[in-house]
């Protein structure tokens, strides 16, 4: 190979594989802007004109449950989700990650544990929990574990970022005569604010896209999520619906493609600590 | 920012002497109270939604169990039904392991691949670096699923395109199989994450070791497997575990490309798509509580034995993974 193939062809490569990546991903944002009749009849990705009414009609909602409302429920359930991850998650990660205290080996030990355990195994029990709780058909299921850490992925990756957080500050608070939580509030949380921003994120992205739980627990369609109301046009298989479908689905990962652009570097350098550190 | 763990100064101190008694403990050190406020919820969560529901459906799996009426005790007969009298039990295992040994090898060659250019790519490897993830973002959201279930159907871009190179090819999703292997291509899409876990990774390598290879006379490929697989090992190893995890728990895709119940012919049936049906369906939740206890132990098993034969192949330069 010369010089010149060796300099050019990992970036042409990377180009393809860009555009194959891609492609999913313009196919989703044309069909969406597709008069019905193009859908199927041409490969062509740029539609002859756009049709805005699919929007509109995607506006619509279904089972009369408008978009406005689909995302704002929505955005309840991804926000209480993110609260609860951010509090609960980072108090148990400063207790491991700075705390002694009996049996922290042990429990450490069960926490990385769980983040091996399949979530079917507790599903039925929770789910009889919550149902015993008359709580099935509400947000709770979804978001209350979320206040008692039992996402253990955010509670590791936290207590990786604390460990590596220099000791000097703390030590000099407590010489201050700070206790553990002023310690945590004013020192090692503020410090943190790279992990915390990170299971922020990740958190928001993943109850935004769940659907297993949503699908077990939520029944009612007013309080449908975006996902639930996608869901309904699964086992549909008439392409005559695809523009408004697909102008829904647009709508529906627009928040996740503007948290990509906006916090990739959290997301990247997130997944790329969580990794190495295990 | 580094990515090297810094776990040294949590274990100093560890090797202490035994703790005296609590009284003449220096102040600050001693209490353990404040621990245990911090690690409150955190306790609360382990107890009722994981150690206890753990012990409830080992409990339910004994038995028959609608959510409604008592359970009743059955003693082994879910396990025996499900292993010897269930052919869509079967279907479902033989459809996710397929999948399983297919995706994930797949997709962390992939993931490998592309990590390996991308750390020779210098210009634009932080640009490639998030569009290649955002994928892995994406990719478990029904939307996706959707534009999946489009693509691979018969008419969709991907008939199309194999038509145009002279393959005769219909819609996969509607086919009993080839159904599967669009869940498939769906998790290799999502090779970002993975990737992102081994550029992290090959940027830790210190240059010297190629150097010193190339000295030796090393060629490219020689490099390749005398320094960056050995010194990649580790992660290699955590990617393998996790998306083995991840894979057998596969559903919102199935759930999509299926339109819902598995089809056709049961051949997108995978493993947690007929646990719903059987529990949340049909409502055999013991049923489908000895499904989940045979998904742990499963995935236990296999992540045991990847442990054991890591032994053999997982290179750790030092302690601290430096």
């Amino acid at each position: 190979m010369n010089l010149a193939t060796r300099r050019w062809l990992p970036h042409t490569i990377a180009v393809v594989g860009l555009l194959v990546l891609l492609y999913p991903l313009a196919w989703l944002l044309a069909t969406s802007l597709k008069p019905a009749d193009e859908v199927v009849t041409s490969l062509d990705l740029w539609p002859s004109r756009l049709e805005w009414s699919n929007y509109t009609t995607a506006m619509d909602g279904v089972s009369g449950v408008g978009v406005t409302r689909l995302l704002w429920n929505t955005v309840l359930i991804a926000g209480g989700a993110v609260i609860g991850n951010v509090v609960s998650c980072s108090l148990a990660a400063y207790a491991f990650a700075r705390l002694r205290f009996r049996m922290s080996k042990v429990m450490f030990a069960f926490m990385v544990a769980t983040l091996m355990l399949p979530h079917h195994v507790v599903l039925i029990p929770q789910y009889i929990i919550f149902n015993q709780l008359g709580m099935v058909d509400t947000y709770w299921p979804l978001i209350l574990p979320k206040f008692l850490a039992t996402d253990a992925f955010f509670v590791f990756l936290i207590v990786q970022f604390m460990r590596g957080l220099p000791r000097e500050l703390e030590e000099s608070a407590r010489i201050d005569g700070c206790g553990p939580f002023r310690t945590y509030w004013a020192i090692t949380l503020p410090l943190s604010r790279p992990a915390l921003i990170t299971t922020a994120i990740f958190t928001f992205i993943w109850s935004w896209n769940d659907f297993f739980t949503q699908l077990i627990y939520l029944f009612a369609p007013e309080k449908f999520t975006i996902t639930l109301a996608l869901r309904g046009f699964v086992d549909q298989s008439s392409t005559s619906a695809y523009g408004p479908m697909f102008a829904m689905s647009v709508i529906s990962v627009l928040p996740i493609v503007l948290f990509f652009f906006v916090f990739q570097r959290y997301l990247v350098q997130g997944m790329a600590t969580s990794g190495l550190k295990g | 920012m580094s990515t090297v763990s810094t776990r040294a100064p949590a274990r100093a101190g560890r090797t202490t002497k035994p703790d005296p008694p609590a009284k003449r403990r220096r102040r600050g050190r001693e209490r353990q109270w404040p621990a245990y406020v911090f690690l409150t919820p955190w306790m609360l969560g382990a107890a009722v939604l994981t150690l206890m529901p753990m012990a409830v459906s080992l409990y339910l799996s004994f038995t028959d169990y609608n959510l409604f009426d008592p359970p009743k005790w059955v003693g082994l007969r879910n396990y025996t039904d499900m292993l010897t009298e269930d052919p869509r039990f079967w279907r479902s295992v033989g459809t996710t392991l397929k999948y399983v040994v297919v995706a994930v090898p797949l997709k962390l060659l992939l993931a490998l691949g592309a990590a390996m250019l991308l750390k020779n790519l210098g210009h634009g490897r932080a640009f490639y670096r998030s569009a290649f993830y955002a994928p892995s973002l994406l990719g478990a959201s029904m939307s996706i699923a959707l534009v999946w279930r489009a693509l691979f159907n018969d008419g969709g871009s991907v008939s199309h395109v194999l038509n145009a190179v002279g393959i005769d090819a219909g819609g996969w999703v509607g086919d009993p199989d080839l159904a599967w292997l669009a869940v498939v291509l769906l998790t290799v899409w999502q090779f970002g994450a993975p990737m992102v876990i081994f550029l992290a990774g090959l940027m830790q390598i210190s240059p010297d070791l190629y150097e010193a290879a190339a000295l030796d006379g090393a060629g490219r490929w020689r490099q390749f497997a005398s320094v960056t697989v050995p010194m990649l090992s580790p992660v290699i190893f955590f990617n393998l575990v996790l998306e083995m995890i991840q894979s057998f728990q596969v559903f919102t895709p199935a759930f999509a490309i299926s339109g819902g119940d598995g089809g056709p012919a049961d051949s997108t049936m995978f493993y947690t798509l007929y646990l719903y049906e059987r529990g949340f369906t049909a409502s055999h939740m013991g049923y489908a509580a000895a499904m989940a206890w045979l998904l742990l132990i499963v995935i236990g098993v296999i992540t045991l034995i990847l442990f054991r034969t890591s032994r053999s192949w997982v290179f750790y330069s030092d302690e601290e993974g430096r």
